[in-house]
This record gives C-alpha cells, sequence and structure tokens, in this order.
C-alpha cells in the first residue's frame, strides 16, 4: 500500500484523521502513534517560531491560550516558505477575526507592532545620508524633494496605546498603558530595531513620506492636522537614527 | 554530472559546531577546539542584519558549512525555485566550504511544515531524489553532501534499505553523504535495525561530514523504545561508540556536533567538541 505525500500532509496538520495506511512500527506492526512523532514536530516547531515572534502576545494572553491560538493559526496558515524567522506575517490579521480573543481589541495591533520589528531586524542594510545633507539644500529645493527612508524602517500607527502595551508585556515594571492611540516608528540605527512613540503631525508626515510625497507636501498635511508639528525635531531624529539613505532632489 | 574542476574550500577532519548567535563572542574570544562552523541555510536567507554581518565576521575566520532544512529534496512536487535561488544567492557570496541537506520532505502543495518528513524507498523516489539533487547541484555549481534521516516509522512499500537507496543517489548525481551517527542510532533502535551492521554496509567513501546529536527516550505505544532526534542535550553513550566503529572505518572525517534546543552555555558545547577531538585523535589520519 502506498502512502501519497497529500495522505501525509492532511494527517499531519489534522489529527482527527486517521494514520495513513502503509506505515510500520519496523517489526510488522501499523505505525500507530508513532505517526504522532511527525504531527508533534510540525505543532511544536511552529508554535514555538511563533511564541518567539510575538512575545508580547504570548505574554499578554498566556502559554496556554497562545498554543491553543497557534495551533489553530499553524493550520489554517501553514508557513508557504522554508523561512521560518519571518513565519507569521498573516498572525495580526487572524487574530482580529479571531473569535474568542476578540473581546482583547488591542491585540491584533500588538502583533503587527512585533510583526514590524521583526521585517525591521530582517532588513536590507543601507547607508544613510550624512547629516549635513539636508542641511546644505536650499529652502525651495529642500521642499520638492523626496526622502527615501531605511529598508528597515517601519511605522505602525493605531488606535490603541500599543507601544505602552507592548513595553508591558515584556517589562511589567513599564508605565500602565493610558488610554490613547499610538504611532509607532520603527528604526534600525545599527542591528536593533528601536520602537518609538510619534506624535500625530510627526506620524503623518512619516506616512506621506513613505507614500512618495515630497518634502514640501508632507509637511503641508502634517501641518494641516497638528500646527505644533516639529519638523526640525523629526529630521534630526531621522537623520540621528540612519533613517534617510537618500534625498532625491527636483532637477 | 559536475564539473568537478572547480576548487572550493573544504572542512577540515576536526571538530565543528552548529552555530548558534548566543555563542558569537564566545566563538570570536576562544574557540578551541572548534575549527569550522555549520549554519542552517534558512536562517541567512533574510535580507540584511545582524545574521548577516555575523555570518559575514565569523566567515572571514572558520570554514562555514551551510547546512539546509528546507529544500524538500525528497518532496512528490517540483523544488521551489524562489528557495533554490535563494540557495544559490546564499552560497555564490558566502562561498562555505560545503552545502548539505537531507534525505526528507518538508513542503507539500506550496506548504512548508518544518519538519524533516520522511520517504519510502522505491525506484520511483529513487529517481525523483536523484533528478533534485541533480536540480541542485546544478544551480548551486557545486557537490552537495546527502544526510541519512531520523525514522520513527517504515513504510511498507519500500523496496531498497536506506544504504542501498543513498549508494544508489551519490552512484546516480555523483553527490557525497553526510553520516549522522545519531539518526543512525536513532532509526536503527526504532526500526529494529543493527546500527553496526548500517555503518558497515554505508557507502562510506562518500562520507564529507559526520554529524552527532544528543536524542531523547521515549515508548511507543507496545512498549518499544522510540528514539526521538531532539538535538537538545548531549551525545549519548552508544552514539560514540558507534562514531568509533565508524571512524575505524572511515579515518578522520569532519565531526559536527549540533545542539538545537535548550541551547548551553559555550563551554558546555566545547566539552562536546573537546570529545569529538579526542574521538579523532585515536584514528590514524
Amino acid at each position: 500500500m502506498s502512502v501519497s505525500q497529500t495522505q501525509f500532509h492532511d494527517a499531519l496538520l489534522d489529527s482527527s484523521t486517521s494514520v495513513p495506511i502503509g506505515l510500520s512500527d519496523g517489526r510488522g506492526q501499523p505505525a500507530g502513534a508513532r505517526f504522532s512523532v511527525y504531527r508533534n514536530n510540525v505543532a511544536v516547531s511552529l508554535t514555538e517560531a511563533l511564541e518567539v515572534s510575538f512575545p508580547a502576545i504570548l505574554s499578554l494572553i498566556g502559554h496556554e491560550n497562545f498554543k491553543k491560538t497557534a495551533g489553530l493559526f499553524l493550520r489554517q496558515h501553514p508557513p508557504k516558505n522554508p523561512m521560518i524567522m519571518v513565519y507569521g506575517d498573516e498572525f495580526p490579521s487572524f487574530l482580529e477575526d479571531f473569535e474568542p480573543l476578540q473581546h482583547i481589541a488591542y491585540l491584533p495591533d500588538v502583533a503587527r507592532l512585533e510583526q514590524a520589528l521583526r521585517e525591521s531586524y530582517h532588513a536590507a542594510d543601507a547607508d544613510a545620508v550624512a547629516p549635513n545633507e539636508l542641511a546644505i539644500l536650499p529652502q525651495e529645493a529642500l521642499a520638492a524633494s523626496k526622502l527615501i527612508l531605511a529598508p528597515s524602517l517601519r511605522l505602525v500607527r493605531s488606535r490603541w496605546p500599543i507601544h505602552a502595551i507592548w513595553s508591558y508585556a515584556l517589562d511589567r515594571s513599564s508605565a500602565k498603558p493610558k488610554n490613547q492611540g499610538q504611532d509607532v516608528l520603527i528604526t534600525r540605527p545599527a542591528y536593533d530595531p528601536e520602537g518609538r512613540v510619534l506624535p500625530p503631525g510627526a506620524s503623518l508626515f512619516v506616512a506621506n513620506i513613505l507614500e512618495g510625497k515630497t518634502l514640501g507636501d508632507a509637511y503641508e498635511k502634517a501641518m494641516h492636522d497638528a500646527p505644533e508639528f516639529d519638523l526640525t525635531g523629526l529630521l534630526t531624529m531621522l537623520l540621528d537614527t540612519s533613517s534617510i539613505i537618500e534625498i532625491q532632489t527636483q532637477d | 554530472m559536475l564539473d568537478s574542476s572547480i576548487p572550493f574550500p573544504t572542512l577540515p577532519p576536526a571538530p565543528g559546531v552548529g552555530y548558534k548567535p548566543q555563542h558569537f563572542q564566545d566563538i570570536l574570544g576562544d574557540a578551541r577546539p572548534v575549527e569550522w562552523l555549520e549554519v542552517h541555510a534558512e536562517n541567512y536567507m533574510g535580507e540584511g542584519g545582524r545574521p548577516l554581518a555575523q555570518l559575514r565576521h565569523l566567515a572571514e575566520r572558520f570554514a562555514i558549512s551551510v547546512h539546509g532544512v528546507g529544500l524538500s529534496i525528497g518532496g512528490e512536487g517540483r523544488l521551489d525555485p524562489d528557495h533554490l535561488a535563494r540557495l544559490k544567492h546564499l552560497c555564490g557570496w558566502l562561498n562555505p566550504a560545503s552545502f548539505s541537506e537531507h534525505l526528507a520532505w518538508s513542503t507539500h502543495d506550496s506548504h512548508f511544515l518544518n519538519d524533516l518528513l520522511p520517504l519510502p524507498y522505491t525506484s520511483e523516489t529513487l529517481q525523483r531524489v536523484a533528478d533534485h539533487i541533480d536540480e541542485v547541484q546544478e544551480s548551486i555549481g557545486r557537490r552537495m553532501l546527502l544526510e541519512n534521516p531520523s525514522s520513527y516509522l517504515a513504510f511498507e512499500e519500500s523496496t531498497y534499505s536506506e544504504t542501498d537507496f543513498l549508494s544508489e543517489v551519490t552512484r546516480r548525481t555523483g553527490c557525497g553523504l553526510l553520516l549522522d551517527v545519531n539518526n543512525v542510532f536513532v532509526s536503527c533502535t526504532n526500526l529494529e535495525l543493527d546500527p553496526r551492521a548500517y555503518i558497515d554496509a554505508f557507502p562510506i567513501d562518500k562520507v564529507g561530514e559526520i554529524h552527532l546529536g544528543g536524542h531523547d527516550e521515549d515508548e511507543d505505544d507496545h512498549g518499544a523504545p522510540l528514539l526521538i532526534d531532539s538535538h537538545g542535550r548531549e551525545v549519548a553513550d552508544p552514539v560514540w561508540s558507534l562514531l568509533d566503529h565508524l571512524l575505524e572505518r572511515s579515518g578522520p572525517r569532519p565531526l559536527l556536533i549540533e545542539w538545537d534546543a535548550n541551547i548551553p552555555p559555550w563551554s558546555e558545547l566545547a566539552a562536546e567538541a573537546a570529545r569529538a577531538a579526542k574521538a579523532l585523535e585515536r584514528v590514524p589520519a
């Protein structure tokens, strides 16, 4: 009796499916529970990968709940390639639709923050522009130019205090989260991603820069919504964190 | 067949260990008696950041073996061209001393299952494995090593023994073999085979690398011993004895300690490597 990989695969992911016929224990008996070694390897290794990737979610819902949630997730969304270090990009949206955890409304956005931190960690290296490159541009040329940001930079905007929740989840001595939305900018000056909360104007500015708007357009939009927006402060921070890799001027 | 005239760096017939990032500073300080390092290919397929920076740094001082865990060489479907391209890129810039993969499958219907799954040993699977190895060797432009698996069950449809199957794969493709002594012990215990007879039947002249790792002990439904290839502890004594038996036949070869779970402090891993060094010293070159 031959066992196809389709049968093997289906029985691995669905433990209510019986062990394929044609597998033995090497002593003439059906393989039986020996098949569970493979079932267990798949479920445990992928659950552990998700625990490593989403430590704040693990801390917030606890080990038992995480294991159950991950077990369902990995069966509905097995990895699409062998790069396990980035497995779980669908986990935040899975959490959004996952009924048993819907009462914790901020979970999906905290998971998005963790996913963004991980993407930043593995993103391509890029040389940053020298700090004086912005300063030497005349004001008009500056307004018409576009900033290309580092591949490791991420912006996660949320109506929940995700940075405070994330910090608190990983270190219970952190300040308790206040009920206020937080937009988090992730930069990677060297190899360690850093998250910081941006005020609304700065967040809107970075979002527009990421969409490819000119510096002048992005500034106008930010000032329109948040007149207190501090452009110099933000640009200094972006330069200090090696986040600007190119200034494209209009010729 | 491959053009074997292109020179590549080689692994020394000395102890190596599976590289773990938590040991980076220890290794740069004093790696003795470890002379080379093995990395899992998939962990270095990101775009950049610390993992690649560390690997570039280590490659300046150590011979590196790239060990794949995700190609699914035993898969029924075709090899994933994207994954093969990532592997080619890695081998291209790193120029490792060796590339090895497993006699196993892990991907089905574009689902990667993150485990080394078994395949039956038949003429059909032999042809498929040989075709996939041809494709890999063609793609990376060099000979690869294929590793014997740990087995927890057997396929009734198999018509080849594992050693005959591996011998035939090397004959058809020109690939070398990676002999994992712990896997031999685990499989032979689980399937009631004689591990020494397995070593004696193995095509020893094709062995380019030896692996050692720890296993866990369990039982199946009938109370028969069931060993699990966990790589989470020190190498068991009977596996060291089996290694001595192998080295008597093979002479010194590159010898790797794998420790992938419950990762110990460097000193403990280095102590395992020292035991491997002693085993190598006992046999004439």
